[in-house]
């Protein structure tokens, strides 16, 4: 397969379409636990209870009923191959805990990806939508459209003073979750980002790395959510958020601008010699490429590079994780044939952008 | 909503189904829907008869009662037999009814966790109104009660406190009712 076409194939549609604020807010993501009344949550159901569920939902629901120009397809985990099911998880359409533990675990998607619908995970029913750029407002009237279409196929547990009534009790309420991921390269590099989390944790609110385990966040990518999900609206909770967000996009701007006005020519070093190692390396491990990838999509940003599309650093970041890079390779790889895989696709698709081949966008398909 | 077969049970899975452009939409309970089971379309390789043999029997009472590890001196959730000390070990619930069961221990963990919150302010799915009403109309005069509080009208502050409490106790009543 080729490069192209894999990217292509590989790249969710809604990861191509640029949003508000997509410079810092790579993508925004609404998400809803719902359970069904009389049936056990997943955690203590029988096999049988989860196994109905995935049929009802799989196979009884007109699946084209949500909106008939953007069909929902249903997809049961136990068709896919385990490296196909980690590919979910690596483009965020899925959880872990879905593809490798679930029982009748299965999945509702769109065909652009942005919305899909977790069956028989943690919760009964798990729905999130996902757009590019700053977009919360959007993503919650979406995800409100699509709960609004399941409730006419499935009772809900619900209480009227809890609310939704989830598994876990860190759900309850809402069963919202509202997040975004930011790019904040410049308040890392300026240290600014850990003064500003206790503030930020103050308000209810998450700050934690994407990619990376512990409090390393690799590419300098985090994700900002809200934790409350009892006695706040919907809305209100994304009104919070967006503030919250607004703020951080301000701060990482300003320190953007900061470091160009005092160390311009560092700067500059700096991610050229990213924009090298990328280019030309032969072994490139994970961690390094995920630094080396935020320093161009900064240096793209702040207009020090041309000629290199910002989608560089979303794109990459999923296309080169694990299952993505087995899928590519067609085999299982072990660690170090990976970082070998990871240095190759990486310095092709640099390579793609130099001769200047329309990559993103919907254009030809 | 009733389930539309036996009329008894609380309908959980709605189907709609169009035969000669005609659309009928039916609501069943998880009892009902199994003895359907036979012609559901779609269930290619199995009967939901018997998938949803295990639901009756997590539904029914007495298999529960029947089960042991009932060492702890705090019940087991009479729906899904969870306890309370299993939750606490894998930090999920079991079913809806648990909230119930532990209510009295899960208040202050959602105090907690929530910011000091206590009551759902979101969104509520379109059939689930009965009780809202109601409540409602409590947490008006729940407002109004304060305001006479503050103003030192003590005697009109009662009167709004027994309305609240008739209010509560109507509310318990269509409770057992629905039930
Ligand atoms: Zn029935
Ligand atoms: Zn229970």
């Amino acid at each position: 397969m080729s490069l192209k076409k894999f990217i292509a194939e590989a790249v969710s549609p809604w990861m191509k379409q640029k949003g508000p604020a997509s410079d810092i807010v790579l993508s925004s993501r609404i998400r809803f636990a719902r359970n069904l009344e009389g049936y056990p949550f997943p955690v203590t159901a029988p096999e049988e209870s989860a196994q109905t569920l995935m049929n009802y939902t799989t196979a009884e629901i007109d699946l084209s009923s949500f909106q008939a120009e953007r069909p929902l397809h249903a997809v049961t985990m136990d068709r896919l191959s385990s490296n196909e099911r980690r590919i979910l998880v690596e483009k965020h359409l899925i959880s872990p805990y879905l593809a490798d533990k679930s029982t009748h675990g299965a999945l509702l998607l769109s065909g652009d990806e942005s919305i899909s619908i977790m069956i028989n995970e943690e919760d009964h029913l798990r729905l999130q939508c996902l757009l590019p750029g700053f977009q919360l407002k959007e993503g919650l009237e979406t995800a409100n459209k699509v709960d609004d279409w399941l409730e006419g196929k499935v009772t809900y547990a619900y209480d009227e003073e809890l609310g939704y009534l989830t598994s876990c009790p860190t759900n309850v309420g809402t069963g919202m979750r509202a997040s975004v991921m930011m790019h904040l390269p410049a308040l890392v590099m300026t240290q600014q980002l850990n003064r500003m989390m206790p503030a930020v944790n103050q308000v209810g609110l998450a700050v934690r790395g994407i990619y990376g385990e512990g409090s390393e966040a690799l590419g300098n990518l985090f994700q900002i959510s809200n934790q409350v999900t009892l006695g706040k609206s919907e809305q209100d909770i994304v009104d919070e958020l967006e503030g919250v967000v607004d703020q951080l996009l301000q701060q990482e701007r300003k320190a953007r601008e900061h470091l160009l006005n005092t160390s311009r020519l560092q700067l500059e070093d700096r991610m050229y010699r990213s924009y090298g190692q990328l280019r030309f390396s032969r072994i490139m491990e994970s961690k390094e490429s995920a630094q080396r990838l935020s320093d161009v999509r900064f240096a793209i940003d702040a207009g020090l590079l041309q000629g290199v599309s910002g989608d560089i650093l979303n794109e990459l970041m999923v296309l080169t994780q694990p299952a993505m890079l087995q899928q590519y390779a067609g085999a299982a790889l072990s660690p170090g044939e990976r970082d070998e895989r990871r240095a190759s696709l990486i310095r092709e698709r640099l390579k793609l952008e130099e001769q200047g081949d329309e990559l993103s966008g919907g254009g030809s398909e | 909503m009733l389930c539309q077969q036996c009329q008894k049970r609380q309908a959980t899975l709605h189907f709609t189904k169009i035969v000669n452009n005609e659309k009928t939409e039916m609501s069943l309970c998880d009892q009902c829907a199994k003895e359907r089971g036979d012609h559901v379309p779609g269930a290619n390789s199995y009967s939901i008869h018997e998938l949803l043999s295990g639901l009756l029997h997590s539904d029914s009472p007495t298999s529960q009662t029947a089960a042991p590890a009932r060492k702890s001196r705090h019940p087991a959730c009479q729906s899904c037999g969870m306890t309370y000390e299993q939750f606490r070990k894998v930090g999920k619930l079991g079913c809806a009814r648990c909230y119930e069961t532990f209510e009295a221990r899960l208040k202050p963990v959602l105090s907690r966790v929530h910011s000091g919150y206590h009551m759902h302010t979101g969104k509520s799915p379109k059939h689930a109104v009965p009780r809202r009403n109601v409540q409602q109309e409590i947490e008006q005069l729940q407002a109004e009660m304060q305001e006479h509080i503050v103003n030192e009208e003590f005697e009109k502050a009662a009167e709004v406190r027994d309305r609240i409490r008739a209010l509560h106790s109507r509310d318990s009543l269509d409770e057992t009712g629905d039930a």
